[in-house]
């Protein structure tokens, strides 16, 4: 329960240079707000192009709480339409994912949609004669989100018709999707190898935050990576590194390891660490892969796309992805203190099967909800959750390195150990939660 | 026919492969595969392929040694307090019966129990083991566990069901 009247400047307090107050993680209210605000006025991830392929074909999700599809209409471009029966609300399809040929019927009364949201058909629509129901937004059919936008497959949709157009929003932090489809010989990706689904206790902005944490996995993953890396000194020096060992033991590298990594951040929350190497950089080449590369891009691009093997770039507050092995997270908020995160792969058009067992290694190793990686890092979240409500202290550090000269930066490259990225995600927070459109 | 392969034998196998788990006996429960011996839960029903699309679990001797090792360490957080785990098994069928090949499959009803603390997960399915004659006694090439929820949001499963 709200201890104060969330107002605008009630908001702004919140949020300081260099910590934050635990409301910002425990207030149900403050999550409602963060669902109308921040998760409506931002450019949200939907879906991959690759999975509706065909005209009718489709997948549901949720976004800011709100139940959508992502559909691919006739006319071959993709929608985003909110599944909701105009009639009297009934979510219109209810399978993850299908396909619906030219028109979506609702289950409920028949009432019948065009794939861009059109009302087709009504059954018995005599009965409405002389009624407002064409006029009014029950005729309008499905609603169709104005805000779409599409790069390299990558739908984003703003609920809202406030805040920054999808330019403007991602800026040249959307390097990080260019590089991972560029690592396709053929320049593009495709959804594969199905979706891991987990469910966190926790609130999502502790997940969002830990993607960029560089001083966590050498101590949060001692337990797991540490142990992987001491088994694997145990065997014989001449058997090959399995992909297992080659992901898990970079986790436990140094802290001087992951601050010379480096981390840039954009305005708007985005950022990735990583920008001089990272823990994927070190992986066994695929010789097939790198001649395809090389064909496909020249050998200096091939490089120059290779060599870029960033960690985590978050593009704030719903998608994490790593470029550098093809998998993204999705952040699907249910409740103030429930979160469930997606982890899906991706096919590199083009290259040996190898690259795609590759990511989905790593996705079961790091991200599946039997991972021993992962249940250390939700037990942290969940740690915090639970620590937060004791009293005394009421504000969270973000302190690590902060510099006022920071503030106010649209794309800054610091030292890797610094929590920038959570003061820039937090910047971004009351940007979009305190906007208010210019009165007329 | 030799006393490792008769029904009864492969029955009191899966019996006590679960026994094993329950009871934290985690060395013996290792032993039990053979080297090349893999555990696994499927994401999707009907899966075929562990490597081109993803698992829930999908460990070879190393991955299984490295969740039983980890599980003793003083940093496993995760694991403060520790986990439980409970099988509830109906009697195994035995689906294949191979001597020539051997090649042994049993199919085994399971509700399965985590509880840690003050919470406790419920999961129902249905595990196959694939077992083999190595050395005079039967061992476990795959342990595969379908899980009637494998494509739900799970929460944390940190032994193994």
């Amino acid at each position: 329960m709200s201890r104060t009247p969330i107002d605008i400047p009630a908001l702004r307090s919140l949020v300081e240079d260099d910590r934050v107050h635990r409301d910002v993680y425990t207030d149900p209210a403050i999550f409602d707000l963060e669902m109308s605000r921040l998760w409506s006025r931002t450019w949200l991830y939907v879906g991959h192009t690759s999975q509706v392929p065909q005209p009718g074909d489709y997948i549901t999700t949720d976004l800011a709480t709100q139940p959508v599809i992502l559909v691919r209409h006739t006319d071959g471009t993709v929608r985003v339409l909110m599944n909701r029966c105009a009639h009297k609300g009934a979510k219109v399809v209810s399978s993850p994912s299908g396909s619906t040929g030219r028109f979506f019927r609702c289950p409920y009364h028949a009432w019948a949609y065009e794939t861009d949201g059109a009302l087709y058909a009504v059954p018995r629509h005599q009965g409405y004669e002389g009624t407002r129901m064409r006029a009014c937004e029950a005729g309008r059919g499905l609603v169709a989100l104005p805000n779409v936008a599409t790069h390299r497959g990558f739908v984003f949709a703003k609920l809202s018709d406030e805040g920054p157009d999808f330019a403007a929003y991602f800026g040249e932090s959307l390097s990080s999707i260019d590089n991972m489809a560029d690592r396709s010989p053929e320049g593009e990706l495709e959804i594969a190898g199905g979706v891991l689904r987990y469910t966190h206790d926790c609130n999502w902005k502790m997940f969002v935050e830990n993607l960029n944490d560089t001083m966590h996995p050498m101590v949060v993953h001692e337990s797991s990576a540490g142990t992987a890396k001491r088994l694997w000194a145990d065997q014989s020096a001449d058997l090959p590194k399995p992909m297992a060992v080659e992901q898990f033991v970079p986790f436990v590298s140094d802290y001087q390891f992951f601050d010379d990594m480096g981390v840039r951040v954009f305005e708007n929350g985005h950022g990735w660490t990583g920008v001089n190497f990272s823990i994927h950089s070190s992986y066994s080449s695929v010789p097939e892969y790198e001649v395809a590369m090389k064909l496909a891009w020249g050998d200096e691009r091939a490089a120059q796309i290779l060599g870029t093997a960033r960690h985590n770039t978050v593009y704030y507050p719903s998608l994490t992805i790593k470029g550098a092995i093809q998998g993204i997270r999705v952040v699907r908020p249910v409740a103030v203190d429930r979160t469930v995160i997606e982890s899906w792969t991706f096919r590199l058009k083009g290259a040996p099967d190898e690259l795609l067992a590759r990511t989905l290694t790593y996705s079961r190793l790091i991200n599946s909800p039997m991972s021993v990686v992962g249940h250390d890092d939700l037990h942290a979240y969940r740690a915090i959750q639970a620590g937060l409500r004791a009293q005394g202290n009421e504000w969270v550090s973000l302190h690590r390195n902060f510099d006022p000269a920071e503030i106010g930066q649209r794309d800054l490259s610091t030292n890797g150990l610094s929590e920038i990225s959570m003061r820039n995600q937090f910047r971004a927070w009351v940007k979009f939660m305190t906007h208010q459109e210019k009165q007329p | 026919m030799s006393t490792a392969d008769s029904e009864q034998n492969l029955i009191r196998f899966v019996l006590r492969e679960a026994r094993l788990l329950d009871e934290q006996r985690y060395e013996e429960w290792l032993a039990l595969f053979t080297d090349d011996g893999h555990y696994w839960v499927p994401l999707a029903r009907d899966q075929t392929d562990p490597v081109l699309h993803a698992s829930l679990a999908y460990e070879d001797a190393l991955l299984r040694q490295l969740r039983v090792e980890r599980l003793r360490s003083p940093r496993a957080f995760s694991q403060q307090p520790p986990s439980r785990s409970h099988h509830l098994l109906q009697t195994p069928e035995v689906e294949r019966m191979d001597v020539a090949a051997n090649a042994y499959v049993t199919r085994t009803q399971f509700v399965y129990t985590e509880a840690q603390g003050d919470a406790q997960i419920h999961l129902a399915g249905t595990v196959f083991h694939t077992l083999a004659v190595v050395e005079g006694a039967l061992r476990l090439r795959l342990k595969r566990v379908n899980l009637l929820n494998c494509d739900a949001a799970l929460p944390s499963i940190q032994l193994f069901p």
